[in-house]
C-alpha cells in the first residue's frame, strides 16, 4: 500500500482544471482511511440533515454562524477543539495499538507509510486544532466578562479569526480522504519536508492548514490584546485584573510576537516547494538547520501560549474552591510576565544535539533552567492558597490538584532534559515524548477541561454533572500515568520516538501497559462525552439561576448565566481584583439598577464566515496546484474584505426597554431562587 | 433614520433608532457628548490594535532579515550582491519611497485642516510615487531573473527575492488600500471613519518606509560594501 | 483613572451616579488615552519637513560612502548600521509621531517589546547558526544528525 504520489494530468485542459488532482488521489483501497472518511462525512451529513429537518438554519445562521458575540465565538472554538480532540485521540489510540502489536515480532496493522502520517497528524491536530482553539475559546468566552467589557475590541475580526481556524481544521480533515497528510512529524523538519524527499501533497496540506489557521490566531491575538488594554471596566487597573486575564494577555502577546515567525518559516518552506527556492534544501546553498532554528524560535513560545492560560484557569479555580484570595497575586503576575519574556531565549534546547557547541548549549541550558523558577513560584502560590483553605473537591478542583502533581513531575523531567549532557542521551527518545505529554496533558489539557467544567454553567446556565465528571477525571489521571510512565522507562532504555515496528521483546510489556493507559484515557473521554450529553438532557435539574454556582470571586460571575448578549446591563466599577467577592461580602451584589442607558453593540456579519469558507478552496487549490481556483478564491477573499469596509451599518444601540425586560426577568428568577 | 414609529417586535432595529432619537432628545448635550466620545474611543482602540498588528508584521520582517543574514554568503557559486546590485538604481527607489512618506504626511495635514482636495491630491501623488517604486522593483527583479540570477539560483538569491519581495507585496497592498481609500473619500468625504482609516494607512505607509531603511542598509549597502 | 474609594460594585449599580452612564464610565477608564494626538496624523508641516530633510541626509551619507568606496568595509558596515538605526528613530519621531506622552504608553511599550524580540531573533539566530555552521557546515547534511 503506497501513498498516492500525485502526477500532473497529460491533458492540458484537465491539468488546468484539476492540477494534480485526479480520481486516484483518494485511497479507495484503504479500509481504515475509507472507514474514517465515511464516518466523518456521515457525521457531517447527519448534522446538516438534522439542522434542516428541525428547520434550525435561520437560528444557526443568525445566532451562531454570523455571530460576532465573543461568547458564541468562544463556544464555537471549544466545540471545534472537542471534535478535533476525538480525531487526534483516534490517531493516538492507533499509534499505541500499533506499537504494542509490532514490538514482539508482529507487524501490527499500520504500514510505515500510514503510521508516519498518523503521528504527524496527531501532533498537528492536538497542538493547532485542539489545544489552541480550546485555549482561545476559553479566553474568548471569559476574558471580556472578567474585565467587564461588552465584547472584544474588534468583533468582526474575531469572527474572521475563528473561521480561519475552522477552515484550517477542515483542510486537515480533507487531507485524510483526498490525497495524504505529511509524513514528516509535526514540525515538518527540512530537508525531509522539502520537495526532494516529500514530493506528495502531504506537506502542502500541512503548510496551508497551519498557515490559514495561523493567520486567524495572529488576528485573534491582536484583538484580545487591544481588548484588555482598551476595554476594561472603570477602576480595573492592571494590577486588579483577574489572573486569567493576565495570563490571557501574556499568551496573546506571545501569539503576536511568535506566530509571525511560524508564518514566515512555513512560507519559506512553501517557496522551496512551490518556486524551487533554496532556503532549506540540500543543494543551492540552502541550510536546513536554519529551518530547525526558526521553527523552534516560534515553537518554544508556543508552549507557553498554551500553558499560561491554563495556569490562569487553575489560579481562578484554586481561589474559588478554597474560598480564599489567591496567595501571592503580585508574584503570580510577575512570574507570568517573566515566563513570557524568558520563553523567547530558550529555543535552542530543542536541538542541543544539532551541534552548536558547548558555549551555545550552556547558555540555552541555563536559561531553560531559569524558566523553571517563576513556574515554581506559581506552584507554591497555588499550594499556599490551598493551605488552610476550606477546599471543596468539586470537579474543577480535582483537575487542578491532578494538574499540580502531574505538572511538577513533567517540569522535573523537563529540567533533566535542559541539561545538555543528559539531553544527548535522551534526545529523540520516548522519554521526551513522555515529558511533553506530561506537561501538555497535565498542564494544558487538564487546564482546559477544568476550565470547561468551571465555566460551563456560565456559558449555558446549567452545570455539568459532577459524578460523571469525577469518573472522567479519574480515568484521565490514572490513564495518563499508566500510558506515559512506561515511556519514561522506555526512553531511558533507549527506545527512540516514531517507531512503527521494533524487535526488542523487552519493550513489549511496557508498550502493552502504555496501550492499556491509552484505553483508560479513552474511557475518560467517553465519560466526558456522556457527561456533556447527560447534562444537556438533565439540564433542568442542573440549572443555575444565580449566575454564580461556585460562589465565585471575579466579575464573570456577577452577570446572569448565560450572560445577556450585552454582558452587563450597567458597566460595573471595580475596586479590587476579587471584585464580585467583595461586592457579595459588602452586600452590594445583586442590586437591580432603577433605569438603564442604551448600550452600544456590534451587529452580526457574514463576512468573516464567507472569507473563512473561501479560504478552504483556496488552500485546497494551492495544495493541488489548481491555480485558477486559487486566484479566484484569493480575489474573492480580498474583495469580500474590501466590501466589508463599505458596510457602514455595523453597530446599533440596544434600547433601555429591551434591557429592562431582560434584567427584570433575571432578577425575578434570582428572587425565586433565594426565597426557595 | 425612519420617521414613523416602528413596531419593536417587527423591526427592533428601526424601533431602537427611534427610541435612541427620543433618548437623545431628552438630553441633547449628553447625546452629543456620547457620540463624540464613542468616536474617540473607537479611534484609540483601532489605533492601538493596528499598532499591535504592525508590531507582528515587524516580526515577519525580522524573521526574513534573520534568514537573509544567515544565508547572505550562500551563493552556491552564483553571483553575490556586489556583482548584482546597482546602488544608483536603489538610491532612486529609496528617494521615491522617502518622498512618498513626505507627501503622505502632507495629505494627513490637509485632512487635519479638513481640505478634501488636498487629501486626495497628496494621496494621489503618494500613490504615484509608490507605483513608481513598484515599477522599479519589478524591473529589477525581471532583470535579475533574465540574467540567470533568479530566486532559484542560490540560497542568497532566494533570501534576497523573498525579503525584498515581501516588502514589495506590502507596498502593493498599501497601493490597493489607497485605491479603496479614494473611493471612501469620494463617497463620504472626511468623516470620522475615514479619518481613522487614513490614520492607519499612514501608519502602514510610514512603517513600510522604516522597513525599507533596513532593506537598503542591510541588503544593498552592506551587500555592496 | 477613576478608582472607587471602596472595593465595591455599588456605584455602577446605581444609575443616578455618574458611573451608571457607561459612556461616562468609559471616559473615566480611558481618559488617559484621549489626548488629541494619539497615533499618527496630528502633526505640523514643519515636523514632516524636518523629518524628511534628516532622512535625506541620513540616506545620502551611507549611499555616497558605499558608492564611492570611501571607507574600508570593516568600518563601513558599522557606519551603515548606525546611520540606519538613527534614521529609523527619525522616522518614528517625525513620521509616526511616537513620543513619550501618556497617551502612547502602550504603543511605546509594544514597540520596545517588539524591538527586544527582533533583537533576540536576529542576533540569536546569527549566533546559533554561526556555531552550527562552524561545527556542522562542511556537509550541511540533514538537520537532526548527532554531531
Amino acid at each position: 500500500m503506497s501513498s498516492p504520489v500525485a502526477e500532473l494530468h497529460e491533458d492540458p485542459v484537465l491539468r488546468f482544471l484539476f492540477g494534480k488532482l485526479d480520481i486516484s488521489s483518494v485511497p479507495w483501497h484503504d479500509p481504515i482511511i475509507m472507514g474514517a472518511g465515511a464516518g466523518m462525512v456521515g457525521a457531517a451529513v447527519l448534522v446538516l440533515g438534522l439542522t434542516t429537518y428541525f428547520k434550525l438554519w435561520p437560528y444557526v445562521w443568525k445566532e451562531w454562524l454570523t455571530s460576532v458575540d465573543h461568547k458564541k465565538i468562544g463556544v464555537m472554538y471549544i466545540i471545534l477543539a472537542l471534535i478535533m480532540l476525538l480525531r487526534g485521540f483516534a490517531d493516538a489510540l492507533m499509534m499505541r495499538a500499533q506499537q504494542a502489536l509490532a514490538s514482539a515480532g508482529g507487524h501490527g496493522f499500520l504500514p510505515p507509510d500510514h503510521f508516519d502520517q498518523i503521528f504527524t497528524a496527531h501532533g498537528v491536530i492536538m497542538i493547532f486544532f485542539v489545544a489552541m482553539p480550546f485555549v482561545i475559546g476559553l479566553m474568548n468566552v471569559i476574558m471580556p466578562l472578567q474585565i467587564g467589557a461588552r465584547d472584544v475590541a474588534f468583533p468582526y475580526l474575531n469572527s474572521l479569526s475563528f473561521w480561519f481556524t475552522a477552515a484550517g481544521a477542515v483542510l486537515i480533515n480533507v487531507s485524510l480522504v483526498v490525497g495524504e497528510f505529511a509524513h514528516t512529524g509535526w514540525l515538518a523538519y527540512a530537508p525531509l519536508s522539502g520537495l526532494q524527499f516529500s514530493p506528495g501533497v502531504g506537506v502542502d496540506y500541512y503548510l496551508w492548514a497551519i498557515q490559514i489557521s495561523g493567520i486567524g490566531t495572529t488576528l485573534s491575538g491582536v484583538n484580545l490584546i487591544a481588548t484588555i488594554f482598551k476595554m476594561r471596566a472603570p477602576g480595573m487597573t492592571l494590577m486588579r485584573m483577574p489572573v486569567f486575564t493576565w495570563t490571557t494577555l501574556a499568551a496573546n502577546i506571545l501569539i503576536v510576537a511568535a506566530f509571525p515567525i511560524l508564518t514566515v518559516t512555513l512560507a519559506l518552506l512553501g517557496l522551496d516547494r512551490y518556486l524551487g527556492m533554496h532556503f532549506f534544501t540540500n543543494d543551492g546553498g540552502g541550510n536546513a538547520m536554519m529551518y530547525v532554528n526558526l521553527i523552534w524560535a516560534w515553537g518554544h513560545p508556543e508552549v507557553y501560549i498554551l500553558v499560561l492560560p491554563a495556569f490562569g484557569i487553575f489560579s481562578e479555580i484554586v481561589a474559588t474552591f478554597c474560598r480564599k484570595r489567591l496567595f501571592g497575586y503580585d508574584a503570580m503576575v510577575y512570574a507570568t510576565m517573566c515566563i513570557a519574556i524568558l520563553s523567547f531565549i530558550v529555543w535552542l534546547h530543542h536541538f542541543f544535539t544539532m551541534g552548536a557547541g558547548a558555549n551555545v548549549n550552556a547558555f540555552f541550558g541555563i536559561s531553560t533552567m531559569i524558566i523553571s523558577i517563576p513556574t515554581g513560584v506559581k506552584v507554591f502560590n497555588w499550594l499556599f492558597t490551598m493551605y488552610r483553605g476550606r477546599v471543596r473537591l468539586e470537579v474543577p478542583m480535582l483537575w487542578t490538584m491532578g494538574f499540580i502533581i502531574t505538572f511538577v513531575i513533567g517540569g522535573a523531567t523537563g529540567v533533566m532534559l535542559a541539561i545538555p549532557g543528559a539531553d544527548f542521551v535522551l534526545h529523540n527518545s520516548v522519554f521526551l515524548i513522555a515529558h511533553f505529554h506530561n506537561v501538555i496533558i497535565g498542564g494544558v489539557l487538564f487546564g482546559c477541561i477544568a476550565g470547561l467544567n468551571y465555566w460551563f454553567p456560565k456559558a449555558f446556565g446549567f452545570r455539568l454533572h459532577s459524578g460523571i465528571g469525577k469518573v472522567s477525571f479519574w480515568c484521565w489521571l490514572i490513564g495518563f500515568y499508566v500510558a506515559f510512565m512506561p515511556l519514561y522507562a522506555l526512553g531511558l532504555m533507549g527506545m527512540t520516538r516514531r517507531l512503527s515496528h521494533m524487535d526488542n521483546p523487552v519493550w513489549h510489556v511496557y508498550l502493552i501497559v502504555a496501550a492499556c493507559g491509552a484505553l483508560i484515557i479513552f474511557a475518560g473521554i467517553i465519560a466526558q462525552i456522556v457527561q456533556i450529553g447527560y447534562s444537556i438532557w438533565k439540564r433542568d435539574e442542573l440549572r443555575d439561576d444565580s449566575g454564580d454556582p461556585w460562589d465565585g470571586r471575579t466579575l464573570e460571575w456577577a452577570t446572569s448565566s448565560p450572560p445577556p448578549f450585552y454582558n452587563f446591563a450597567v458597566t460595573p466599577a471595580i475596586g479590587n481584583h476579587d471584585a464580585f467577592w467583595d461586592a457579595k461580602q459588602t452586600g452590594q451584589a445583586y442590586i437591580q439598577p432603577k433605569s438603564y442607558e442604551p448600550i452600544h453593540m456590534p451587529r452580526n456579519t457574514a463576512t468573516g464566515l464567507l472569507i473563512g469558507l473561501a479560504s478552504i478552496p483556496f488552500g485546497f487549490a494551492l495544495v493541488w496546484h489548481i491555480w485558477w481556483l486559487a486566484v479566484v478564491t484569493l480575489i474573492g477573499m480580498i474583495g469580500l474584505a474590501i466590501l466589508h469596509t463599505f458596510n457602514e451599518d455595523r453597530d446599533y444601540y440596544v434600547q433601555p426597554d429591551e434591557i429592562k425586560a431582560i434584567e427584570d426577568a433575571r432578577f425575578a428568577k434570582l428572587n425565586t431562587t433565594t426565597e426557595a | 433614520m425612519s420617521s414613523t414609529p416602528v413596531n419593536p417586535a417587527e423591526n427592533p432595529v428601526g424601533a431602537f433608532k427611534d427610541q435612541l432619537k427620543s433618548a437623545y432628545d431628552h438630553n441633547p448635550n449628553e447625546a452629543h457628548d456620547t457620540h463624540d466620545h464613542h468616536h474617540q474611543d473607537e479611534e484609540a482602540k483601532v489605533t492601538l490594535g493596528f499598532w499591535i498588528y504592525l508590531m507582528s508584521d515587524c516580526l515577519i520582517f525580522a524573521t526574513l532579515f534573520a534568514t537573509f543574514a544567515v544565508l547572505k554568503d550562500a551563493t552556491a557559486g552564483g553571483p553575490n550582491g556586489r556583482e548584482l546590485f546597482d546602488l544608483g538604481f536603489v538610491a532612486i527607489e529609496t528617494s521615491l519611497l522617502l518622498l512618498s512618506s513626505l507627501t503622505f504626511g502632507l495629505s494627513m495635514i490637509s485632512m487635519q485642516n479638513n481640505k478634501l482636495n488636498g487629501v486626495l491630491g497628496w494621496l494621489a501623488v503618494t500613490g504615484l510615487l509608490g507605483l513608481g517604486f513598484m515599477g522599479m522593483e519589478i524591473y529589477e527583479f525581471n532583470h535579475l531573473i533574465h540574467e540567470g540570477a533568479g530566486p532559484d539560483r542560490s540560497a542568497f538569491l532566494s533570501a534576497f527575492f523573498t525579503l525584498v519581495g515581501t516588502h514589495g507585496l506590502h507596498v502593493t497592498s498599501g497601493l490597493i488600500w489607497m485605491g479603496v481609500m479614494f473611493v471612501h473619500l469620494f463617497r463620504r468625504g472626511i468623516t470620522p471613519a475615514n479619518r481613522i482609516r487614513m490614520m492607519e494607512l499612514s501608519l502602514f505607509w510610514h512603517f513600510l518606509d522604516i522597513i525599507w531603511i533596513g532593506v537598503f542598509s542591510i541588503v544593498y549597502l552592506m551587500g555592496a560594501a | 483613572m477613576h478608582i472607587p474609594d471602596k472595593p465595591t460594585l455599588h456605584p455602577a449599580k446605581d444609575p443616578h451616579t455618574e458611573l451608571a452612564d457607561h459612556h461616562a464610565v468609559d471616559k473615566l477608564n480611558h481618559g488617559d488615552a484621549h489626548g488629541h494626538d494619539h497615533g499618527a496624523g496630528h502633526a505640523s508641516v514643519k515636523d514632516y519637513l524636518i523629518g524628511f530633510s534628516l532622512s535625506v541626509i541620513l540616506t545620502a551619507i551611507p549611499f555616497v560612502l558605499t558608492m564611492l568606496k570611501l571607507m574600508p568595509t570593516a568600518t563601513l558596515v558599522p557606519v551603515i548600521l548606525i546611520l540606519g538605526v538613527i534614521q529609523i528613530v527619525v522616522h518614528l519621531r517625525y513620521f509616526l509621531h511616537m513620543n513619550s506622552s501618556s497617551s502612547q504608553v502602550w504603543n511605546n511599550l509594544a514597540f520596545i517589546f517588539t524591538a527586544i524580540i527582533v533583537g533576540i531573533l536576529i542576533i540569536g539566530s546569527l549566533w546559533v547558526m554561526t556555531h552550527l555552521n562552524h561545527n556542522m557546515a562542511p556537509g550541511m547534511m540533514s538537520g537532526g544528525g548527532l554531531g
